[in-house]
């Protein structure tokens, strides 16, 4: 069909590979920042799971159900050192990631076990703080607050163990390939996970605990 | 997982084995009789159908080039013929229910009694959203964006794969619950507080339940992958602007699809701890709100349905300038159109339950935004009417799909602006005129789109199109049948009766309910001449064969490639430079180089997807059956394998540029002959 | 990638000084709460909100490093239509679940009330 008025082919098709195969590839390239804009939409859809059980505990959080109230549960000063753990966190692994951008393997792998500990120690926080409740009688079937006040601490709670499991996964991919950049590449999409997980945090204490004690 | 914390909820009056869970002889139908003779038909088909499958030693290659694929065309494919599967399963449902109506309005008793009558609509409608809909509309997105955008896969070839095998695994619950247990009853949205442990104790609902969030994770997952393809992979020169539309109501369908499939997770995952774990989101008691899981279902429920239609709005728009040899009308305004419904959908779900009585405020804010957005969906409609005038209008089927589609949903939508009123909705809420209302915009919008695509790009998928004879039988019936089946329902239900209704005193209505199952035989007609054509046309196939690859005088890029397409889709990456890069091309007088071919990239097939769903559809039935031990092993045997899959460094290889040369001249001699 | 890379990791100060300000942000709504020094509980709920969202602010610049520029936009594009969507979601069903209590589940006296009209 194509006869009249003949045009160079290169119009209509990319004829040169602009990069060699077995270099900086081009498909390669696609994919790296390819994956890094696909974990962050999980990771925006995430957003809007907790989104969901903010409002639900928004709304439900006040029906006690004639039982126990935040005011009445919460201790404050274990949240704050919670939190604490969670702040040290981030930090961190933010300086796991400036020691993988200096090329320092051991370096990145030290903060990331730092990073694991007081990953594991928020978690043990939570569980005891989860344990003191049950033992109270305030369990997640004793009402309506009880129900979306361990739903939402407890989902964010889930996320932080996948994380941290996460976390030693890539610890051992990290000492059996080193830095490269498939690694890297791992290393910065928890990183995203590990900060959203923070500031999903955030909003927990300051909706639930925060809120919750003063009304 | 949910099993530690459950023991002493109420419900379980069943005994709960540890070995067998609620599983016991009495889940099996033998008592049913219509269920019974279903059940040993589809045991004899199917294992008629494995027999024929090993008589003809096909297991491997159906493991080999089908299941472990991770080409986004084969998973097309099969999405397709999941969706066209399961269309037969609902539609069956659908038909029993016109049947037993029709004898039940007639002063018999009809052949289902009430039970069974609620789990058929409930499943009718879970499946013709969840199973049939939303596979054909991911199978065309799969298919036909990559090639229009002119990449070579999507984003995350094995995340594709992943999410189709986990679509499947909720099919398969669902299919299983007939003849394992009982499925839900509770509607295809399960309210609260009937669908909580109180009031459905049985397995129906959990089936429900896993069905539905592990088919959600997979189409979110879906959704993720199909919007970084667009972002990150569209052909050098192609701006967002020149985009084909179909590719633009794509990519804000999947936005869609992420911003409100992890709303469906909660929802369902909050009544799902509701039933497992006792807990009071939703229940009468201790402070639950069934109103508050009515709000949330429904703010993933209406952005849903335009997840449904935005794709097939786009297959409209790539079949209309087609069949018309015109450029199509207004492409901005289609482009900024579909944005606008994409953010107003999320901002219109009350009306979906005006009667729940949150005040005249809140219904009248969610009644005005409901009729703002039929203002670009009007839009649109006048530029597919203006693309067509003073075209060469060209009635091959797939034109004779979109002709019948204007006609149809535009009734829809004036009907649905009716019950946007919230007056009106008193009368109208949960009557057969809202059955009818959504069956003419679902029916006349979605299945027409997904009939027309099919008749489009069959040719491309496989090489010859598809016989226009039984084409046309197929849409006749249709849309007769459309007419016949659901007018009816309207005038009914402006009588006021309501739906989910199996028995009726009054044989006043008989008429209705009659004519009404006369159109649904019309449309089964449909679906058999549907199914008839596609066998015909194989039988046909070097007839009907395509060799230029561009049947239709198409426009965009998937045609400019060979029909099929090779597995690598386009040997040289196109350049860009218009909307309607094809016909540009084709203006321009392009010439395909058939030299110079350069090793091609591309992803290794893996089974892993296949591997790990079906550890989540045993991990499902498990959960279902309350078998703790069975669920806990199936989910940590997935969880390992696939942190597994993270330690396979070889997922990727280079097509050797001597094959790539072998494949493109074969297409040069193709191309040679049919020139002659 | 390097470009991009580069761009997205941060540096020893910005990390620090996300850190310090995180902390700031973090110890004056539990001081707000634990140390009482308003008497409005309204104000102290405005201080905690306030002072949560400028945190989480403070979180997407400084750790996640999200910028208008990276990935043509879609990051900054994305992550507003999910604060445009959060407050749909969130402040629609507060509003339209207030509506729901008011009007279709009247308060406990009120039912007493009825029941005990003569």
């Amino acid at each position: 069909m194509a006869d009249t008025s003949v045009k160079d082919p290169v119009e209509f098709f990319v004829t040169e590979d602009p990069h060699h195969h077995d270099g900086g590839d081009h498909e390669e390239h696609h994919h790296e920042t390819g994956t890094m804009l696909g974990f962050w939409i999980y990771l925006m859809s995430d957003c809007l799971i907790f989104g969901i059980l903010f409002a639900t505990y928004a709304v439900l959080g006040q029906n006690y159900a004639a039982g126990p109230a935040p005011s009445d549960l919460f201790e404050l000063d274990m949240i704050l050192v919670s939190t604490f753990m969670l702040l040290f966190s981030s930090i961190t692994y933010g300086f796991a990631v400036l020691r993988m951008d200096r090329n320092d393997l051991k370096g990145t792998l030290v903060w990331l076990m730092v990073t694991g500990g007081f990953g594991l120690a928020f978690l043990y926080l939570e569980y005891a703080e989860f344990s003191h409740l049950i033992h109270l009688g305030a369990t997640p079937q004793a009402s309506a607050f009880l129900s979306s006040f361990f739903f939402l601490v407890g989902t964010h709670g889930m996320h932080v163990l996948g994380g941290s499991i996460w976390l030693v996964v890539l610890l051992i991919q990290l000492s059996q390939r080193g830095l490269t950049h498939e690694n890297k590449r791992r290393v910065m999409c928890l990183s995203l996970f590990w900060h959203f997980l923070d500031l999903i945090w955030i909003g927990v204490f300051s909706l639930v605990y925060l809120t919750g004690v003063l009304l | 997982m949910a099993s530690q914390a459950h023991h002493g909820t109420s419900a379980s009056a069943l005994d709960v084995h540890p070995f067998w869970g609620k599983l016991s002889w009495d889940a099996f139908p033998f008592h049913e009789p219509i269920v019974l003779v279903t059940f040993i038909g589809v045991v004899l088909g199917g294992l008629a159908l494995v027999g024929a499958l090993t008589y003809f030693r096909l297991w491997g290659y159906l493991w080999k080039n089908w299941f472990t694929s991770i080409d986004h065309k084969k998973i097309g494919i099969m999405y397709m013929i999941l969706g066209l599967v399961m269309l037969l399963r609902g539609f069956a449902d659908a038909l029993l229910m016109r049947g037993h109506q029709a004898l039940a309005a007639s002063g018999g008793e009809g052949y289902l009694n009430a039970h069974h009558y609620d789990q058929i609509f409930t499943a009718h409608g879970v499946i013709m959203i969840f199973f049939v809909a939303m596979p054909f509309v991911t199978g065309f997105m799969n298919y036909v964006m990559p090639l229009q955008i002119g990449a070579r896969d999507v984003a995350f070839p094995f995340l594709n794969n992943f999410s189709f095998w986990l679509t499947v695994s909720g099919a398969i619950l669902i299919m299983v619950s007939l003849f394992v247990g009982e499925f839900s009853t509770a509607g295809w949205l399960a309210y609260a507080p009937f669908s909580g442990l109180e009031f459905s104790p049985s397995v129906g609902m959990d089936y429900y339940l896993w069905a539905l969030n592990i088919a959600g994770i997979g189409t979110t997952l879906s959704g993720i992958n199909l919007v970084v393809t667009i972002v990150k992979m569209r052909a050098p020169g192609m701006d967002y602007m020149k985009m084909p539309v179909f590719v633009w109501t794509t990519l804000c369908t999947n936005v869609l699809i992420v911003a409100t499939f992890p709303v469906l997770a909660a929802t369902l995952a909050l009544l799902t701890a509701d039933r497992y774990l006792g807990t009071h989101f939703f229940t009468n008691d201790l402070g639950g709100s069934p109103m508050m899981y009515v709000n949330l279902i429904w703010i993933w429920g209406h952005p849903e349905v335009y997840i449904l239609v935005l794709p097939v709005f786009g297959i409209f728009s790539e079949i209309v300038p087609t069949f018309t040899g015109k450029r199509l009308f207004g492409y901005a305004s289609m482009v900024y159109a579909t944005c606008v419904i994409m953010v107003l959908s999320y901002i219109v779900w009350l009306h979906h339950f005006f009667t729940m009585g949150a005040g005249a405020n809140v219904n009248a804010f969610f009644g005005i935004t409901t009729m703002i957005i039929s203002i670009p969906t009007g839009a649109k409609m006048f530029n597919w009417l203006f693309t067509m005038y003073k075209g060469r209008v060209r009635f091959d089927v797939p034109m004779l799909w979109v002709m019948g589609f204007m006609i149809t949903f535009v009734i829809g939508g004036m009907t649905g602006v009716l019950l946007a009123v919230p007056p009106a909705d008193y009368v109208l809420h949960n009557s057969l005129f809202l059955i009818a209302h959504f069956h003419n915009v679902i029916i006349g919008g979605v299945v027409f789109g997904i009939f027309a695509g099919i008749v489009y790009w069959w040719p491309k998928a496989f090489g010859f199109s598809l016989d226009p004879f039984w084409g046309k039988v197929s849409f006749w019936c249709w849309i007769i049948g459309f007419y016949l089946a659901f007018m009816p329902l309207y005038v009914l239900g402006l009588m006021g009766v309501t739906r989910r209704l199996s028995q009726f005193e009054d044989t006043f209505y008989s008429i209705y309910f009659i004519v009404a199952l006369v159109g649904a035989l019309f449309i089964a007609a449909g679906i058999g001449a549907f199914i008839v054509q596609i066998v015909v046309s194989v039988m046909r196939r070097k007839e009907l064969a395509d060799e230029t690859g561009d049947p239709w005088g198409g426009r965009t890029l998937e045609w400019a490639t060979s029909s099929p397409p090779p597995y690598y889709n386009f040997a040289f990456s196109p350049k860009v430079h218009e909307i309607d890069a094809f016909t540009h091309m084709k203006r321009e007088g392009y010439t395909r180089p058939t030299d110079g071919f350069m090793p091609i990239h591309m992803p290794h097939y893996t089974a892993t997807g296949v591997v790990l769903a079906g550890l989540l559809t045993v991990m499902g039935f498990a959960l279902i059956w309350h078998i703790w031990w069975l669920a806990a092993a199936s989910f940590a045997a997935a969880l390992i394998y696939g942190i597994g899959h993270t330690f396979n460094y070889n997922r990727d290889y280079y097509i050797p540029a001597a094959e790539v040369r072998e494949i493109e001249n074969q297409r040069t001699q193709q191309l040679a002959k049919a020139a002659d | 990638m390097s470009d991009h890379a580069k761009g997205g990791h941060g540096s020893l100060k910005s990390y620090v000084v996300g850190f310090v300000l995180s902390v700031i942000l973090t110890v004056i709504p539990f001081w707000v709460v634990m140390g009482e020094p308003f008497d409005s509980k309204g104000l102290a709920v405005a201080v905690i909100f306030i002072l949560g969202g400028t945190q989480m602010m403070v979180h997407i610049h400084y750790f996640l490093h999200v910028t208008i520029k990276a990935e043509e936009g879609w990051q900054a594009m994305s992550i507003g239509l999910t604060i445009l969507l959060l407050v749909i979601i969130m402040s629609g069903s507060i509003w339209v679940m207030f509506n729901l209590q008011e009007n279709m589940m009247p308060a406990h006296e009120q039912i007493e009330r009825v029941r005990n009209l003569p």
